[in-house]
């Protein structure tokens, strides 16, 4: 599987990222620097998680104008797989690949922790190896992670079956609406999510939930 | 119109925080009157913080050198070898006053401070502590500096991208006035890829890189050298503002420019900002130095030498360029969309020459400014040691569990995860232990091993008695590292006393200087960096005296690692170092009765080496991966947070002993380890033999923690009461 991540300034998941990728497909992923206006040929772009350019604004707003993204925009348009991760959620809101927002925590703290998942929808390329209803282990690590969306937009994201996560077990550590943790976009080839499984995929960290989301985009180009 | 030539009088003297005598002392060295920009660039340098004068003569006395220190004090951070060519560097350093005045920039800059300490050197920062001390909770400013300086290292750390993976928080009465901020970084190296900021060649440029100058921060190493009054808000402008995402950009365009084998030396701006910087540079290489401050990348208009030599704007750094590198260098900071100036030369003049529009505004003797500040021997008397408690002057309580329950929700046993969860511990991907353990442990990238750390201090003990105190915070720290299974290398200390003019103050520093020497001889355990934070002091009223130890060991795989978790009903409990008796300023008599009374507990060196070397050899060995160090709370505390976080309780035999004494004794050099029962009997035997007092006191099971007739708690009130405090805090009115 070739893989690309998208790399700002100021991303700091980058590193995290580029280790889970190589770790579980084999294939050292392609890094993109945020200037470069044209990615590879790829089966999953990643947009990791950061700050990419401080996110003093909103965050990812900068990021959602870079060079860089216009050919993500283009590319996820084309149907390849896109997947943002906490700070690349909120990229991708940014750049209006993804419905609603993502506010300050509702507490208005940084929070880092593990919480847990349900796997809502397990019929996409990044959660066929698990479960439907599945509970996982996840950690989150943010600032601006409490999605919301309107009404109109999240009874669409519902009834479409969009939502891919949700926090379960009262472990929503933001304030997110309908617990929503990750959505996807109509065509399902991009998701966007505040936590990070790829910060839970070997003994040291204490787990491999997070490896099945990965393993799920190797499957998908299988079939 | 700035004014260089201003008639220099007492009053201005004064305000820059030099005596009499120092002034004297220039007029001596420089052989006239000095300018204002060059009565700045003294005060800077000759200040407290940046010169060490009251505390050089003590410091020299401290063991420094060891099999595995590369680096030790002197250098931006201290470096030791952790095998296979990687070298690890660390430091400790303290942001007080600065915190205390403006809780979320003081603690932002702390953080970035020490960062950039690290990765000047080379390495790439992957790990971070922290060690907080606060006025008591019921203080008015405690709620407002606790939230202001947590929020602080958090936003820090956290978009840089390094982990913070454990720390400290207390509270007490004498930090009304003056909290504590200590900031640790450490980062990995190659050994051959370490770079210093001895300046090396004559006519080589001087490069400014990272950030702009502004006006922020001017005269903070100053303001960090005095005590504080009722004035102090008219102090918030020398607070510098920090900038995470530049320094983040600052990491990687050093790490990358460093590849390219262009830098001669490099060093960061800190403390006095580009007069230390460029001192040190000068100084080290033995070499002079010219600046021309009109092509400083500036950030506000009509600065004046004076201010731009005395900012401290954060993310910034001076460098000495191989100069057939400078395209290749200056491409890598238009890429991380950084300043890039040369703005300088060495000299083979040894005088440090500003330029500002055309002008020369100062001319100094550069190693002068760094060799020839004052050193004082300053007057110390022994300190007031508290006076031995008797046995029967400690109260006994009927139910140990329930006084065990008290102290779990108490301001300073209670949960820190409110604190912690502000922190993003994992990013990078290799935190093997975050914060709620003994010590942190992060995996040093692709290999298999792993560097344990742990910050701490027991001021009250400090306080009443200043050189046992200090043996003891580098024993604890000693003992966190080794109950994780590390094996300690070396530590950097962070000594933050109260006015050192006052001798009683001096004599706490002097007693716990030689008490932190005696223990680091003991345990082979030198100290590599450092920094000193005195006058931590308010209308007259200082601090406890807190010497902040980090201690960092390696474990060499980190597979066989112990946490403090209860694994498995069934597993034997058993005591290293046998039931302690010791209760004098103990938080049993503190939280309970409200008495800090007594001596603290005594050190026996060595007998912490023997009964941690056993510990760490059972954890090394892949027989123990539960174990507890015990600490304030004694055995009660120990055996309620191995059972919160093993979520399975424990029930303890106390035999025929006062159940509060053997429950609640501070007594050194102990651990609690949980073992298969089959295990127990071998490992009961080996302690015998190597002289270790163990004994089984407990059986892990049930759902609290059971002390039979003596009472008990469970884990659903422990958790309660734990869990409750900090939150609960908090979450009241200001």
């Amino acid at each position: 599987m070739r893989s690309a991540v998208v790399l700002f300034p100021g991303s700091n998941r980058d590193h995290d990222m580029v280790k889970a990728l190589h770790s579980i497909t084999g294939v050292q992923p392609t890094v993109v620097w945020h200037q470069d206006a044209t990615l590879p040929d790829v089966d999953l772009i990643v947009l990791p998680g950061g700050f990419s350019y401080g996110d003093y604004l909103r965050c990812g707003a900068i990021a959602a104008r870079s060079p860089a993204m216009l050919d993500v925009a283009k590319k996820a348009k084309a149907g390849v797989r896109v997947l943002g991760i906490c700070n690349g959620f909120q990229i991708l809101t940014e750049a209006g690949l993804l419905p609603g927002a993502l506010m300050r925590n509702a507490h208005l703290r940084f929070v880092c922790k593990e919480v847990k998942l349900e796997v809502v929808n397990n019929d996409t390329d990044f959660t066929r190896a698990y479960a439907k209803g599945q509970v996982i282990r996840c950690p989150v690590a943010h600032h601006d992670g409490n999605y919301f969306a309107d009404a109109e937009t999240l009874a669409r994201l519902e009834g479409e079956n969009r939502v891919a996560f949700r926090y379960a077990e009262g472990t929503n550590p933001n304030g997110s609406i309908n617990d929503i943790a990750g959505i996807l976009n109509e065509a399902g080839n991009v998701l966007g999510m505040m936590p990070h499984p790829e910060n839970l995929i070997e003994a040291l960290q204490g787990g491999f939930d997070g490896r099945g989301l990965f393993e799920s985009v190797v499957t998908s180009l299988a079939a | 119109m700035f004014q260089n030539d201003i008639d220099i009088t007492p009053d201005l003297i004064a305000r820059h925080g030099l005596k009499p005598d120092e002034y004297a002392r220039i007029l001596h060295l420089i052989g006239r009157k000095p300018t204002l920009t060059e009565l700045g660039i003294f005060s800077a340098m000759w200040n407290e913080h940046c010169s060490y004068k009251s505390s050089k003569k003590w410091l020299k006395t401290l063991p420094t050198k060891g099999d595995k220190v590369v680096i030790g004090p002197g250098e931006n951070a201290g470096v030791i070898d952790i095998g296979d060519g990687d070298v690890a560097i660390f430091k400790m350093e303290s942001h007080n006053h600065p915190s205390y005045i403006e809780p979320y920039q003081g603690a932002t800059t702390g953080v970035g401070g020490i960062l950039r300490d690290v990765f000047t050197m080379g390495a790439r920062p992957i790990a971070a502590m922290n060690s907080l001390s606060f006025g008591e909770p019921e203080h008015p400013k405690t709620r407002h500096l606790v939230a202001g300086v947590v929020a602080g290292v958090g936003g820090y750390g956290n978009s840089f991208g390094v982990p913070t993976i454990g720390g400290e928080v207390r509270f007490h009465a004498r930090y009304n006035g003056n909290c504590l901020v200590n900031a640790f970084a450490l980062g990995i190296a190659k050994r051959d890829g370490i770079f210093l900021s001895e300046a090396k060649g004559v006519g080589l440029p001087v490069v400014y890189l990272g950030a702009k100058t502004g006006r922020d921060g001017v005269g903070g190493a100053t303001m960090a050298s005095a005590e504080f009054d009722d004035t102090i808000e008219e102090k918030r402008p020398t607070v510098q503002v920090g900038d995470p995402f530049t320094e983040k950009r600052l990491l990687e365009a050093c790490l990358e420019l460093m590849k390219t084998g262009a830098v001669v030396a490099i060093q960061d701006m800190g403390a006095a900002g580009l007069t230390c910087s460029a001192v040190e540079m000068g100084a080290k290489g033995n070499l002079g130095i010219r600046l021309d401050l009109d092509r400083v990348p500036q950030r506000e208009e009509d600065m004046t030498p004076y201010e731009m030599m005395l900012s401290e704007s954060q993310e910034r750094m001076l460098m000495v360029l191989e100069p057939s590198k400078e395209k290749e260098a200056e491409a890598v900071f238009r890429k991380w969309e950084l300043d890039f100036a040369v703005c300088g030369e060495t000299t083979d003049d040894l005088r440090f020459r500003i330029i500002w529009q055309g002008k020369e505004v100062a001319d100094l003797p550069i190693k002068e400014l760094g060799d020839e500040a004052p050193e004082y021997d300053r007057p110390w008397v022994e300190p007031k040691k508290a006076a031995p408690l008797a046995a029967d002057a400690i109260p006994a309580v009927n139910d140990v569990g329930a006084a065990l329950l008290r102290l779990m929700g108490a301001p300073d046993q209670s949960s820190r995860a409110w604190v912690y969860e502000q922190y993003d511990c994992l990013v990078q991907g290799n935190s093997a232990q975050i914060p709620g353990g003994d010590a942190g442990v992060v995996r040093v990238e692709g290999t298999n091993k792993a560097l344990a750390m742990s910050a701490d201090v027991t001021p009250r003990y400090c306080e009443a008695d200043p050189f046992e105190g200090g043996k003891q915070a580098v024993a604890e720290s000693w003992r966190n590292v080794t109950a994780v299974g590390g094996d300690p290398i070396a530590l950097t200390d962070n000594l933050n006393f109260g006015n050192p003019e006052k001798p009683e103050a001096m004599g706490q520093f002097v007693r716990a200087l030689q008490g932190i020497a005696e223990a680091c001889r003991a345990l082979t355990f030198p100290i590599v960096s450092g920094n000193v934070s005195l006058y931590n002091e308010t209308n007259g009223e200082g601090i406890l005296p807190s010497p902040t130890i980090v201690g960092v060991g390696l474990l060499p795989d980190v597979t066989k690692m112990a946490t403090i978790a209860f694994k498995a009903d069934g597993d034997e409990v058993i005591l290293i170092g046998g039931h302690g008796s010791h209760l004098g300023q103990s938080v049993y008599l503190r939280d309970l009765y409200g008495r800090e009374e007594g001596t603290p507990p005594p050190v026996d060196l060595a007998l912490e080496k023997k009964n941690g070397d056993f510990v760490r050899g059972l954890i090394a060995a892949g027989r123990v991966s539960t174990c507890h160090d015990l600490s304030d709370g004694g055995l009660g505390v120990a055996l309620a947070e191995m059972a919160m976080a093993g979520r399975r309780g424990v029930r303890v035999e106390l035999g025929g002993l006062a159940p509060h004494v053997a429950v609640f004794a501070e007594d050194q050099a102990r651990y609690l380890i949980a073992v298969k029962p089959a295990e127990a009997a071998t490992i009961l035997a080996e302690a015998a033999k190597a002289g270790v007092k163990a004994e089984r006191i407990g059986t892990v099971g049930g759902d609290a923690v059971d002390f039979g007739a003596a009472g008990k708690a469970t884990i659903v009130d422990l958790r309660a009461a734990y869990d409750g405090w900090f939150p609960t805090y908090m979450g009241g009115k200001a």
